[in-house]
């Protein structure tokens, strides 16, 4: 069986993913799975590798069923690779209530993609997640750690412009 | 004990335990999926709600501990109502196939839709559909069919202690399965097969060959390790269909492993020995029984007459039935030899004076499961018995602490509190070591001759926390391996480690290698003893003295020595040299019909009746199950008519239940005992140059049956020879970019697959034996390895 090899995880992840470890007792280190597959997601430009789960687990003292258990259940860990630009786009009630079907249209039309899907270079995925609780500023859409606001069209335009 | 009632029936009940337990112990049904007495709760399936007064929705009888005075209705309106819905939940997704689903007739969803379902579904809507992926030879999946009641998941989790199937994905996408592709590599895994209540986890060697109402289950035992696990053998016609588990709560509980539950899958192969043949000018004549055993008799007369009856020699395999090994002992001292063996992977014989009436395990197999602290020696108990691997991990999790001493570091399915991985011409160093630093904690006077072995041994801190682990454990137990067995030294290290559990307190067991070694030290398969432990009046010569020493005649029992005796080379050129050898044999092969004159085919474990003692010292008897194929009879009556042909007095047996009589009644007065009198072991040799070969043999290679069941040998855990060593060996020999390693023992060469394997301590290569591959190595403890290419 091939080994898992921990050093896919940069030392830079590793000191951050210790930091995790340290907020539990020694013998529940595999607490800080979740916090150690952001971490990981985040140095592999926002996916998550198969190789790069397995290396959490030996990281943790896991099995790597266990990972992939936790990295299946939640939407914000990728397991495939995305753009460069993850746009999360909230279609949840309120904001559906406030529009974000016209959101999503404009931004399909915009990027030439449907939700889930990544542009051919590599720039854009959009992603239609659940509520992002920003429900008082609907309709509500996630880039990288920036929530934006309010959408209309003209405004998702200029974001999107201003992306590099 | 609380008083509670259950259908207006008074029930008595344990405090905490839950309304499940103790309605199954008052034998009140209560339906169920997730719930399994040998597996935590998960409460998923909701299948088990039952009503609870005064409580306002109904309750699942898996996760509700009882309370004084707590009234149940588990068939009120409410309950029934509740167990129709939840029955109709569970088949909204589940495939309407039973026609053509394996679990049909034994499944527990087509069970309870029946007893607690609707009649009709009122789903219209499309169902989820599941992709089954291959998890290997042995578990077929169809997992549209999966409830999701996590009983596989939890039985790999907390039973097994190799999760690989989880649940991975959230919902409506969440399945069970291992996310990668890939074969299980538990040697347990087949039990999920028997967990699963629905067809989505069946077996796939059964697949789609019989329905279970066409089953007739016979009761048998397993031969393949010391445990002797209960099976019961599920019989169609004159065919094995398939082996499940016999719940014995003393021995495997509710489950198998793989090697049990997979062997019968050899029974039909093509190698089977299916007619008498003897040998006629050099060519192979098949001939009926009266000539063939005949012929038989007539060679190990004229090895007597042209010699002497001491130019006779028996070498049998673990597997025998014990009643086969008395025969075979009673047919030999009959004709005047004492030369019978069936330890033919021990190369060090020289403890066998010390060695009690029986190798046990020096307490009941239940008894692991509540050790405080054990030590294994030469022990890779995963693989060897996996159902004792199980019981330590059972006591693992109840913080047992559990250690080693090991020439590798062995993957076990339990933690370790301490370990050694060392050289296995270091192995008695270290219980040197151990037992120094007990003698140390003890205040105690070294026994006679000890000083001298201590001397220049140096006790390290992980030593002196074995001691003292074993030494604080109220239930402590030290337990020798199979690597011992087979180990030059076999002798220096029972009595060291037998020394350390004296010392510290700790019950001493072997774990002895084969299926019925037991039975055969107890029926005197052993040149040394007779049946029922009696000294022999002059001790015959050993495996090794009959190989070594070129005998005139052998009678071969149930083994392929080329392959199952640990100097397979050595063996296989003494029997060919042999004027006259019988086999009775299952299984031919090309090497057998080199070195035999006269081949007689025996029956395996399902075809005939016999007993089998564990390694507890528990005589197991079952019957013949199925009608041997072909010509093919029961070792102990062929062994019968063989002793009636030598003109041999009592062989008038008319069933097997009057051998195993006679032998019973020998064996009368033996007590089962593991303690070893202390004799110094003789200055331990320092061992030549090259690299110390480790040698075990792997969990599908251990007798004719598993090397040839297919479905195992398809497994990760199947090998066809390899040399393992660490990368720093690799290097030091110039091999570390080797694909191929040509390793010579003892004047035989093999090219074999490098492996690099950091697991092998320095100055040493594992490889295996029991494979075809490397059965011309020798038996010296040191062998030379070179790049192949």
């Amino acid at each position: 069986m091939a080994q898992a090899n921990i050093e896919l995880l940069t030392p830079a992840s590793r000191a951050e993913i210790d930091t995790w470890v340290a907020k539990y007792p020694p013998e529940r280190k595999q607490s800080a799975v979740m916090a150690a597959l952001r971490i990981a997601q985040d140095q592999n430009a926002g996916w998550l590798t198969t190789e790069l789960m397995d290396a959490v687990a030996a990281y943790l003292g896991m099995t790597p069923i266990a990972v992939y258990e936790v990295a299946t259940f939640y939407s914000m860990y990728q397991l495939e690779p995305v753009g460069r630009h993850k746009i999360n786009v909230c279609t949840n009630i309120s904001c559906l209530l406030r529009g974000s079907e016209d959101v999503v249209k404009h931004l399909q039309q915009r990027l030439g993609i449907k939700l889930g899907e990544t542009t051919a270079d590599g720039r854009y995925t959009l992603k239609e997640v659940e509520c992002l609780g920003a429900c008082v500023n609907a309709p509500v859409a996630q880039i990288a750690r920036q929530y934006y606001e309010q959408l209309t069209p003209e405004l998702i335009d200029r974001i999107i412009d201003g992306l590099e | 004990m609380v008083t509670i009632e259950i259908n207006g029936k008074p029930v008595q009940a344990r405090p905490g335990a839950m309304l499940i337990e103790v309605a199954d112990e008052a034998g009140i049904t209560i339906p169920r999926f997730c719930y399994h007495k040998k597996l935590s709760v998960a409460a998923s399936c909701r299948m088990c709600l039952v009503e609870v007064e005064k409580v306002a929705k109904p309750l699942p009888a898996c996760a509700t501990p009882v309370t004084e005075g707590m009234k149940v209705w588990t068939r009120s309106p409410k309950a029934i109502a509740a167990q129709r819905n939840v029955m109709e939940f569970l088949l909204i997704n589940h495939p309407l196939d039973c026609p053509i689903c394996d679990q049909g007739g034994e499944c527990d969803l087509q069970e309870m839709a029946m007893g607690y379902g609707r009649d009709v579904s009122r789903f219209h809507e499309g169902k989820r559909v599941v992709a089954s992926p291959d998890i290997g030879p042995l578990v077929a999946t169809d997992m549209t069919r999966c409830i999701h009641c996590t009983r596989c998941v939890r039985f790999g989790e907390e039973i097994a202690g190799v999760m690989e199937l989880g649940a991975p994905g959230r919902g409506e996408h969440m399945h069970i399965g291992t996310y990668v592709e890939k074969s299980l590599s538990s040697e347990l895994s087949g039990n999920i097969i028997d967990l699963c209540p629905v067809g989505a986890l069946t077996s796939r060697p059964y697949r789609y060959s019989a329905r279970p109402w066409e089953l007739k289950a016979h009761a048998s035992v397993s031969p393949h390790d010391c445990v002797g696990a209960n099976l019961h053998l599920d019989v169609r016609g004159h065919n094995v269909m398939r082996v499940r588990p016999r719940e014995n709560d003393e021995i495997n509980e509710v489950w198998l492993a793989d090697r049990d539950r997979f062997s019968y899958l050899a029974l039909a192969h093509e190698e089977r020995l299916l007619a008498p043949q003897i040998k006629r000018d050099g060519a192979w004549q098949t001939v009926d029984w009266n000539t063939a055993l005949t012929a038989a008799a007539q060679g190990l007369r004229s090895v007597m007459q042209n010699h002497a009856a001491r130019q006779l020699g028996a070498l049998a395999g673990y597997g025998a039935t014990t009643e086969e090994f008395y025969l075979l002992q009673k047919l030999l001292r009959g004709l005047g030899s004492n030369n019978i063996d069936h330890r033919l992977r021990q190369l060090d014989l020289s403890t066998q004076e010390a060695i009690p009436a029986f190798p046990w395990l020096g307490q009941a197999l239940a008894d692991l499961d509540n050790l405080d602290a054990a030590l294994l020696v030469g022990s890779n108990v995963r693989k060897e018995q996996p159902l004792v691997a199980l019981r330590l991990r059972k006591a693992a999790r109840g913080g047992a602490r559990l250690m080693a001493v090991n020439p590798v570091d062995y993957d076990f399915n339990f933690p370790l509190a301490a370990r050694r991985v060392v050289d296995p011409a270091a192995m008695s160093q270290e219980l040197i070591a151990i037992a120094q630093s007990l003698l140390e904690l003890n205040g105690e006077q070294a026994p006679e001759g000890f000083a001298a072995l201590a001397a220049g041994v140096v006790v390290l801190d992980e030593h002196r926390l074995m001691a003292r682990n074993l030494k604080d454990a109220a239930q402590a137990a030290v337990m020798v391996g199979n690597t011992v067995a087979y180990h030059p030294q076999q002798g220096a290290l029972l009595m060291l480690a037998s020394l350390v559990a004296r010392l510290s307190g700790a019950r001493f067991g072997i774990l002895s290698e084969g299926g019925n070694s037991a039975g055969a030290w107890l029926a005197g398969a052993v040149p040394h003893r007779r049946a029922g432990g009696e000294a022999s009046d002059s001790a015959g010569l050993d495996w090794r003295g009959m190989v070594s020493g070129g005998l005139k005649g052998y009678v071969v029992l149930n083994v392929e020595p080329e392959l199952d005796c640990i100097d397979g080379a050595a063996a296989r050129a003494a029997l060919a040299a042999a004027e006259c050898v019988v086999a009775l044999t299952p299984y031919v092969t090309d090497a057998m019909r080199d070195y035999a004159d006269v081949l007689l085919p025996i029956a395996l474990f399902p075809e005939t009746s016999g007993t089998q003692v564990n390694v507890e010292g528990r005589w197991q008897g079952f019957a013949g199950c199925t009608t041997p194929p072909g010509q093919v009879r029961p070792g102990w009556k062929v062994l019968r008519v063989l002793g009636n042909l030598c003109n041999l007095d009592g062989f008038d047996y008319d069933a097997s239940d009057e051998v195993r009589n006679e032998l019973e009644a020998a064996c009368s007065a033996v007590l089962p005992s593991s303690k070893l009198v202390w004799k110094a072991p003789a200055a331990l040799p320092t061992r030549g140059s090259g690299l110390s070969r480790i040698i075990d043999y792997p969990i599908y290679s251990v007798d004719g049956m598993v090397r040839r069941s297919a479905a195992l040998q398809n497994t990760p855990d199947a090998t066809a020879g390899v040399a393992r060593l660490n990368a720093a060996m690799a290097a030091q020999y110039g091999v570390a970019t080797a694909a191929r390693v040509r390793v010579t023992q003892s004047g035989g060469t093999c090219v074999l697959p490098l492996v690099l394997d950091e697991r092998v301590p320095n100055g040493c290569v594992h490889v295996p034996a029991g494979v075809a591959t490397s059965a011309m190595l020798g038996a010296d403890a040191v062998l030379e390895l070179t790049a192949a290419e």
